[in-house]
């Protein structure tokens, strides 16, 4: 299935990161006039925590928009498990296997926090519409199954204490943690996570570092992360993409885009001539 | 005691899940079905059966389909009536087309016609929301009344442009026509209301209801989680017509007997439903029952108190019942916009804990 990239490496910390799962070939997305990503290449790999990095308006999100099949891009394929990826809808790019958090919570408010993971785990539920108006035995064993693999979710998280409570009550950093535990609910191959920890405290932020490596490290889910605390991303990521304007600058281990000319100048920032 | 929960420790994910967590509340289920279902019939004068207990049953059917629509999946709808006059309409041309047919299958057959209609003028859901849903759910509302009226074959061309219901009986009572007995009524009724307050309740606590919940709170993080917005949103609407259908044929064939489009089923009878809704509680089961019975039984209550029991006049106490019912609502929806249901949870939650206030 996959061609010429069935060799994988070794990170820093001992973990063997497999092969090529996603690959993103000169992907080109304009919106009217404005060229918001422009001809960027970079693979992500089994196993592997990715981070895509940038000043505001770099284009990150606008990537992230473009593997889950929010935005089509006008040029450039999206290479999925070794075959190109046809123009999906959201919905039907969740069906294969990847789940991601939002920039800004996109929770559903209205209902528990229960409610809402169990919602993630939508594409893994199979009864048909008349068992469930009925209730009827299989229906009520599968909510009981898939009742149990949430609370596995909750109990990795550790949100027992909130499992009944509306999320319109909880705070940001909970609802944060529960928008990642509604995303795992989909047993994802990719989880990609839009600033998860924009607007925390430093105690927050360890907390969810630490429950995203919990993740890559048990569930062997690849990590794909965009997030503007440089510490945090160098500390948590194996390979980094660096975006600047649409464009890719740099891309490779935490050190490499450190000591990157290009990298250092975007972020500090120099006369362009 | 009473109402606590504490000490009753769930040892199944089926008994955390279940509709009544708490005893309390599954002992006063049973209590309320057994009273409907021995004692009401047994006390209730037809008076009391045909023009407030019977009612309110259809109502509930009715605004237990909006509330599917609005209240769980967050798509506005002004159609109600007009889906009702097509349960109506189907239920007479179903009846006199197949006089053998049994009744109860004649209405779910309804339902399902109008369950088709339904997802027909739901399809622009699929490009619009809020206001501009409600203004092609408009639409419906005059096109199908106009249907209704206008074409001859819907009333098989009588001369007053009625539809009236021939007599029926299912199981050997007589259900429809003028000589069937109230109680019969009221059974069918109560069996209808028990059976699709059910299908309700089943439908939202599982992966259909969560995915019409989701599309209601955030459709962009719905389809991104996987839920499938036009699968969602049309079988919203599918629901939702097949109760509305249901109450439709029921108004039609139990309780009015004789219709005509316009006249039973206009564009007020579309906003009584939404006002229940909305008074009662949008996402809520409880809240159907609760503001059917309000903007139901209310009036009566009034009218008994007003004219039978202080002996004013009729004109008088009319006119005052619609001011005391206005201002009612826009108290209750100042105290709590999210319905009496929302006020029934803050009295289940300072319950559980009293006497303390933590």
């Amino acid at each position: 299935m996959l061609d010429t990239q069935q060799d994988g490496y070794l990170t820093a910390d001992g973990r063997q990161i497999g092969p090529v799962v996603l690959e993103l070939k000169n992907i080109t997305l304009r919106f009217g006039g404005v060229e918001a990503i422009k001809d960027i290449s970079f693979d992500i790999r089994t196993g592997e925590v990715r981070a895509i990095i940038g000043p505001n308006g770099a284009g990150k999100s606008s990537m992230m928009n473009v593997i889950s099949g929010f935005y089509n891009p006008q040029e450039g394929d999206v290479i999925y498990k070794g075959y190109k990826r046809a123009k999906m809808a959201p919905y039907q790019v969740a069906r294969t296997g990847i789940a991601r958090t939002f920039q800004n919570i996109a929770l559903f408010e209205g209902m528990s926090v229960l409610d809402n993971i169990m919602t993630g785990r939508m594409n893994l539920m199979k009864t048909g519409f008349l068992k469930q108006a009925l209730w009827w035995g299989p229906a009520a064993r599968e909510e009981d199954e898939h009742r149990a693999a949430v609370e596995r979710i909750i109990d990795f998280l550790e949100i027992q204490h909130i499992r009944k409570t509306p999320v319109s009550r909880l705070p940001y950093g909970l609802k944060k943690r529960v928008e990642l535990a509604r995303a795992l609910a989909a047993e994802p191959q990719i989880l990609l996570l839009d600033e998860p920890m924009a607007g925390m405290n430093v105690e927050e932020k360890e907390d969810m570092s630490r429950f995203i490596l919990d993740v890559n490290d048990e569930f062997g889910t690849t990590i794909v992360l965009i997030e503007h605390d440089m510490g945090v991303v160098m500390d948590l990521s194996d390979r980094v993409v660096v975006m600047d304007y649409g464009k890719k600058i740099g891309d490779g281990t935490p050190d490499e885009v450190r000591g990157n000319q290009a990298v250092i100048d975007a972020y500090l920032g120099v006369t362009h001539d | 005691m009473l109402y606590r929960e504490a000490g009753d420790f769930k040892t199944s994910y089926a008994s955390d899940n279940q509709t009544f967590p708490i005893r309390f509340d599954r002992v006063a289920y049973w209590v309320v079905m057994a009273f409907a279902f021995l004692v009401l019939p047994m006390i209730m004068g037809d008076y009391w059966a045909n023009s407030v207990v019977v009612p309110f049953l259809i109502y509930v059917i009715a605004a237990l389909g909006l509330n599917i629509l609005i209240g769980y999946t967050g798509l506005l709808s002004l159609g109600t009536a007009a889906f009702m006059a097509v349960g109506a309409y189907a239920t007479f041309k179903l009846t006199t087309s197949f006089p053998g047919m049994p009744i109860y299958i004649v209405f779910l057959l309804s339902g399902l016609i109008t369950s088709a209609v339904g997802v027909l003028f739901g399809l622009p859901s699929l490009k619009i929301k809020g206001f501009y849903l409600a203004v092609a759910t408009l639409a419906a509302q005059f096109f199908l009344i106009w249907l209704f009226t206008r074409v001859g074959w819907f009333f098989n061309y009588s001369t007053t442009g009625q539809i009236s219901m021939p007599e029926r009986s299912m199981f050997g009572v007589l259900i429809t026509g003028a000589s069937a007995s109230s109680t019969a009524v009221y059974f069918t009724c109560l069996i209808f209301v028990v059976g699709m307050a059910w299908l309700a309740r089943n439908l939202t606590r599982g992966t259909v209801g969560r995915s019409w919940m989701a599309i209601r709170d955030m459709d962009i993080a719905a389809e991104i989680i996987g839920v499938n917005p036009l699968i969602a949103k049309l079988s919203a609407f599918a629901v939702s017509s097949f109760f509305v259908g249901v109450a439709g044929a029921l108004t039609f064939a139990v309780y009015l007997g004789a219709a005509e489009a316009g006249e039973a089923f206009g564009i007020n009878k579309s906003f009584l439903v939404l006002f229940m809704v909305i008074i009662g509680g949008l996402g809520s089961i409880l809240g159907s029952f609760l503001g059917a019975a309000f903007l139901v039984v209310l009036p009566v209550i009034l009218k008994l108190l007003l004219v039978d029991t202080l002996g004013w006049p009729a004109d008088l106490a009319r006119h005052l019942e619609v001011m005391i019912i206005g201002a009612l609502i826009i108290i209750v929806l100042i105290a709590e916009p999210h319905g009496i249901a929302a006020l029934w949870r803050t009295i289940k939650d300072k319950l559980r804990l009293w006497p303390f206030p933590h």
